[in-house]
């Protein structure tokens, strides 16, 4: 379920990389935790983010989750189709309901974090300390 | 995101059969209980328009029963018992001598010497431990809680559901009466009461009863658009009804006074626990008071978030959500009475914004009659 040419975060944020760039997003997990999503909150192009701290917010009706960055660099675009609709989070974690896209200080970095088979031992662990 | 440990939570008799379901399961007060079946915003339009049912076993219930009944009841709650008859509830508050609140409650009246109370989840043991330790009275006082399961079926299609229950004429039961009966040939107190703003019905029964309960209700509900849901759906209902949040706007901080709660609160029935504190706050006016508010920007108020005015701090939001039916984000807050007015514009701290935000008349929404 979870895409193999990605990275993701213990904090169920996403990164697919494109040369220098990184697209962000949260995980498909991360959506269902959150439920019906209702507002989205975005830094600015040109922003700088840097690993493991908060560049954004997603609200859901009854939570306020804060976006964590995967890695550093600099905001060069992000989903303003979101603001009309955040509930596109909810059908299209993955894809359409992408997040940023960074320009990554130093691209390396990615390898740090789980890649797909990783992420989803992580959270099956999760979701058995939750069915317990 | 954080998970706590489910091992010390507490369950209700349907524990098992909301897991199985697929229910979205959090840790709400100590207790192990469904946030969401389907999603909030479908659980609450579903209320709003057709029918929701919610397992709210949680919730404490104390019998106080013997011939001092109504004399203690009467001296721990601000609302007048005598003025209820039998098979008739009311709203009411459990008072500190200090005027303020230990819990607030439904108080159902079973007979002269038998009251059946209804309280918050989380408060139960000290509201128990409160009653009893005012008992002077000699009424038998009994905390009774894991005696029953206690389902909401709430909704304008509530009352066509059930009567598919119950032989019971559910038409008799005026709103915030009770009767006794078979449904789903299972002996319940059928209230005519809730927490969502709709017309509906609280059931309580022997827990061993709950499953069969539970499917039974949303068979008979199915082809009228019964859903099951989660605790996410009643505050979201309960917030745009305006009804208080124990824990929220009302607490052992506050008094009826604050919360826009005079009407449970009759200073003329007697004495009762925090009457003189009351009638001295009622006489040199309140500090504060309770308003409701929507936002007039895209930000969401949340619990806890701070009220400015002119970029002063002067109050704080009590619930702040968006409003799944009325299509806005509103929320309650105390604020000066003086900044209390209808229209009135305040800001709420969101994040690093100071998001613009009026205040309205509560309740946010009234079903039609």
């Amino acid at each position: 379920m979870y895409p193999t040419n990605c990275r993701y975060t213990k904090e169920h944020e996403w990164i697919k990389m494109d040369g220098a760039t990184g697209t962000v997003g949260i995980t498909e997990y991360a959506q269902h935790e959150l439920g019906d999503v209702v507002f989205v909150e975005l830094p600015k192009i040109g922003a700088k983010i840097s690993t493991g701290q908060p560049f954004g917010t997603v609200e859901s009706v009854k939570a306020v989750s804060e976006i964590y960055a995967p890695v550093s660099g600099e905001v060069i675009e992000t989903n303003a189709a979101l603001g009309d609709a955040p509930e596109k989070i909810n059908q299209d974690p993955h894809g359409a309901a992408w997040l940023i896209k960074i320009k990554l200080s130093n691209p390396s970095e990615v390898n740090s974090l789980m890649d797909a088979a990783a992420y989803q031992a992580y959270i099956a662990e999760k979701q058995k300390e939750t069915s317990a | 995101m954080t998970t706590p440990a489910t091992t010390a939570l507490r369950k209700t008799a349907l524990n098992a059969t909301h897991r199985r379901l697929g229910a979205k399961m959090v840790d709400f007060g100590g207790w192990d209980m469904p946030v969401e079946y389907t999603g909030i915003i479908a659980e609450h339009r579903a209320v709003r328009t057709a029918a929701g049912l919610f397992d709210v076993s949680h919730m404490g219930e104390i019998v106080v029963h013997g011939p001092g009944a109504l004399e203690l009841v009467q001296k721990v709650t601000c609302n007048n018992v005598q003025a209820l008859a039998n098979g008739q509830a009311h709203y009411s508050g459990l008072m500190t001598e200090q005027g303020t609140f230990v819990d607030d409650l439904l108080v159902h009246k079973m007979s002269d010497t038998h009251y059946y109370l209804c309280v918050n989840a989380s408060n139960q043991d000290k509201d128990f431990a409160h009653i009893v330790q005012h008992n002077s009275t000699g009424a038998q006082v009994e905390n009774a809680g894991d005696y029953y399961t206690q389902l909401a079926l709430q909704g304008p299609k509530a009352a066509a559901i059930l009567q598919r229950c119950t032989k019971v004429p559910l038409a008799e039961i005026k709103y915030y009466r009770f009767a006794h009966g078979l449904v789903n040939e299972v002996e319940c107190l059928i209230a005519r009461s809730g927490y969502t703003g709709e017309d509906g019905f609280e059931l309580y029964f022997a827990p061993e009863h709950s499953e069969k309960m539970w499917f039974a209700l949303l068979a008979g509900g199915e082809p009228d658009g019964l859903i099951p849901c989660g605790l996410g759906a009643r505050n979201t209902l309960r917030l745009e009804a305006a009804m208080c949040l124990y824990g929220h706007e009302i607490d052992d901080t506050t008094t009826v006074w604050e919360a826009n709660l005079g009407w449970i609160c009759k200073m003329d029935k007697g004495e009762f626990l925090g009457r003189a504190a009351l009638a001295k706050q009622k006489e040199e006016g309140v500090k504060r008071i309770l308003v409701g508010f929507e936002m007039t920007d895209k930000l969401i108020a949340r619990d806890g978030y701070p009220v400015l005015h002119n970029g002063e701090k002067v109050g704080h939001v009590t619930s702040g959500s968006p409003a799944p039916f009325l299509g806005k984000n509103i929320g309650m807050a105390y604020v000066p009475p003086a900044l209390s007015a209808v229209g009135t514009q305040i800001q709420i701290g969101i994040r690093n914004h100071q998001a613009a935000a009026r205040i309205v008349p509560l309740p946010f929404y009234k079903r039609a009659k």
